[in-house]
């Protein structure tokens, strides 16, 4: 792969400094060490008592990484630059419910604000809006400039401090994108999250969708996956699904739960009541469930379609406790399209390109958002699973704490830290009552794909796997060739960690490009960034 | 500031789901169609009744929507000859020319 080069290329000026470097005045904002804060963050005594100070939780996450320049102790190194200059704007990545709450903060606090979102429209996957009906239901504050159809493909550290993010703006993987890169000293991540779709003979045929997919087509689109669609997979995200598929007239043949989610519930009920805005939806789709007679089934899955060229029916199991198929539980049943949803997996390429520490899977971050990179928060579905309304409490917490980074005075946002902090109860309650059972590999057979994009089948990845003794991602990557495709490890990624036992499954993140460019795009001349011109 | 809007939002005004923006015309493998702003390729390719409009590589197996948000590419398309376009994330535009893809294509 040569695409890191490219990447630099793209980028301008590797190893110089661009514009930052004739800035004078700025001297001494060079780090001072590893889990050094830059100077000039808060100033001392500011800090809420509710929160640590902005990278406070990074001391106990580790180094930042190759994600900054090397720290010198003297600030003599003369390879770190002055960094980027404190009136930089706060640019958000992603403008969901986390980003979104974000920029407002942000820009309720006097800072400039670039959104970035690859969307057609504000909104995110929550409040996707139908890119139909020509009005748009969010208003952001004067002082954030949205940029919709823009998508971040790179991020680099600026040495001395700060990232400069790539973005390109236009007609989505076409041509003639216009490229552009900003400086910022305050990164806020709110990339989200997508479905996790576990394999299962037949899974590739065109009728099986996401539950996402789905979700996205019907509420961004009026438009229905199938006639009669079966829903199946984990989570309470799958009523929703039910819901929108019912309200673009789709008949749903069922909801298929593969857990058992009533009795882990009760485990911890605290923890679950931490959520009961959650529960007050949930209980909505319920009733519409049963309204519409949709039966609700649970330890049952989706574990084979069938069809020549497109799903025409699918194979439904009972489960035992650790999901393998109840013999002689399977059933066949006529439908044109099934839609499974596993829980999510958090878009994490950006997160790892600025080097952020993960926990679990999931972006590490702090009481303020921080991250485990000096000046980069992060928010939403990145740091964990817990639905809208906590997302946005983050992306408050993080806006808020970004603009501090830049000098905004502000109070703690107490009642967003709050709800906040009951959204983490949440989501790891969330993340205990829906887990993925092992059992699931044994739903495949010999030829079932793996790897949608390569075609790689599971006997063939168990093969290669062992027959070259593969370790790591790395290596099964490259002897399997799952994850090298099209998407890049983004579907295949955490079954294939799974399937073979590699410890690190976010590693398949870890990839040079966030989001597709073509290859004249690479190739073009960096634009400069209009915001970050002598100040 | 930058070409903000174009496209979807210039309809205006618009209600809620089916009323349309402004109507388009674009050809979907060689047959002109009329449609409106808005849409995504893949919302007006399953809207016609298509579920799949491209070959593997490999296999030369059938692919169309998969993930319905930008992730997966199977649902890849040639748009104005460029081919790898994801549908579900491109909108359509007046005078588009969307072309099934058939394993690996070379741009136009
Ligand atoms: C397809 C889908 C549909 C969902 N629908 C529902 C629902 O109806 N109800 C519900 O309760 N929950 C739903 N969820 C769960 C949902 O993820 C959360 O409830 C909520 O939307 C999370 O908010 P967020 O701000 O963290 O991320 P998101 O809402 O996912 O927003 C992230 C945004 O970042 C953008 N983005 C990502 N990477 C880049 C990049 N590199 N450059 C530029 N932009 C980027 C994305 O386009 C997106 O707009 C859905 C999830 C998915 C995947
Ligand atoms: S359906 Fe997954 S990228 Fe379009």
């Amino acid at each position: 792969m040569s695409a890191p080069e490219e990447n630099g290329q793209g980028a301008g000026e590797p190893g110089g400094h661009g514009p930052a470097a004739e800035r004078t005045g700025v001297a001494g904002q060079v780090a001072k060490g590893p889990g050094a804060d830059p100077p000039d963050a808060d100033p001392p005594g500011a800090d809420p008592p509710g929160a640590e100070p902005p990278g406070a939780g990074r001391l106990g996450a580790g180094p930042p990484g190759a994600s900054t320049a090397g720290p010198d102790p003297a600030g003599m190194d003369r390879a770190a630059g002055p960094g980027v200059p404190r009136r930089s704007p706060v640019v958000v990545i992603g403008g969901g419910p986390a980003g979104m709450a974000a920029a407002r903060a942000a820009a309720r606090l006097g800072v400039r604000v670039l959104l970035v979102d690859s969307g057609a429209a504000l909104g995110g996957q929550y409040h996707r809006q139908n890119s139909l009906a020509g009005r748009d239901r969010f208003a952001l504050p004067p002082g954030v400039e949205h940029l919709p159809h823009s998508v971040v493909w790179a991020l680099e550290p600026v040495p001395g401090g700060g990232h400069r993010v790539h973005l390109r703006t236009g007609p989505a993987d076409g041509p003639g994108r216009t490229g552009r890169s900003v400086e910022t000293r305050a990164l806020v991540l709110a990339t989200g999250a997508y479905d996790r779709a576990l394999p299962f003979p037949g899974w590739d045929l065109p009728g099986v969708f996401t539950a996402g997919a789905a979700q996205a087509l019907a509420k961004g689109q009026g438009v229905r996956v199938g006639e009669r669609v079966l829903l199946a997979g984990t989570g309470p995200f799958l009523l929703p699904v039910a819901a929108s598929l019912t309200a673009v007239g789709a008949e749903v043949a069922g909801v298929l739960e593969a857990g058992e989610p009533v009795t882990a519930w009760l485990h911890r009920p605290a923890d679950a009541a931490a959520g009961w805005r959650k529960f007050g939806e949930l209980a909505g789709y319920a009733a519409l469930l049963a309204r519409r007679r949709i039966p609700y089934r649970r330890r049952t899955a989706v574990v084979a379609a069938h069809g020549a060229d497109r799903v025409e029916a699918v194979t439904t199991a009972r489960l035992d406790a650790g999901w393998r198929i109840v013999p002689g539980s399977e059933r066949r049943t006529p439908v044109d399209a099934v839609c499974v949803g596993f829980g999510f997996v958090p878009q994490l390429e950006t997160a790892l390109a600025a080097g952020c520490a993960l926990d679990g899977g999931f972006v590490a971050v702090d009481a303020a958002q921080a991250t485990s990179v000096p000046g980069v928060f992060a928010a939403g579905e990145l740091t964990g699973v817990g639905g809208a309304a906590p997302a946005a409490a983050e992306g408050e917490v993080a806006g808020t704490a970004a603009a501090r980074l830049l000098g905004a005075r502000a109070a703690p946002p107490a009642a967003a830290l709050r709800r906040a902090r009951a959204g983490r109860r949440f989501a790891a309650a969330l993340a205990r009552a829906y887990p993925v059972r092992d059992g699931w590999r044994t739903w495949l057979r010999e030829d079932t794909l793996v790897c949608r994009c390569e075609e790689v089948a599971y006997g063939e990845l168990h093969r290669s796997v062992q027959e070259r003794d593969a370790l790591g991602v790395r290596a099964v990557k490259l002897v399997s060739r799952a994850g090298l495709g099209q998407c890049q490890g983004r579907v295949c990624g955490p079954n294939v960690a799974c399937l073979t036992g590699v410890p690190d499954a976010a590693a398949f993140a870890r990839r040079p490009i966030a989001s597709p460019v073509r290859l004249g795009e690479l190739a073009e001349p960096p634009e400069a960034d209009p915001e970050a011109r002598p100040q | 500031m930058r070409r903000r809007r174009r496209g979807p939002e210039q309809g205006g005004g618009a209600g809620a789901a089916g009323r349309a923006g402004s109507l388009l015309i674009v050809r979907v493998d060689g047959e002109e169609l009329v449609t409106e702003s808005g849409q995504t390729v893949a919302g007006l390719l399953l809207a016609l009744g298509r579920v799949s409009w491209r070959t593997t590589r490999g296999g030369g197996r059938p692919r169309g929507v998969f993930c319905g948000i930008g992730v997966c590419h199977d649902c890849l398309v040639v748009v104005n000859g460029a081919p790898d376009v994801r549908a579900c994330q491109r909108l359509v535009r007046d005078g588009d020319d969307i072309r099934t893809q058939d394993g690996a294509e070379l741009p136009a």
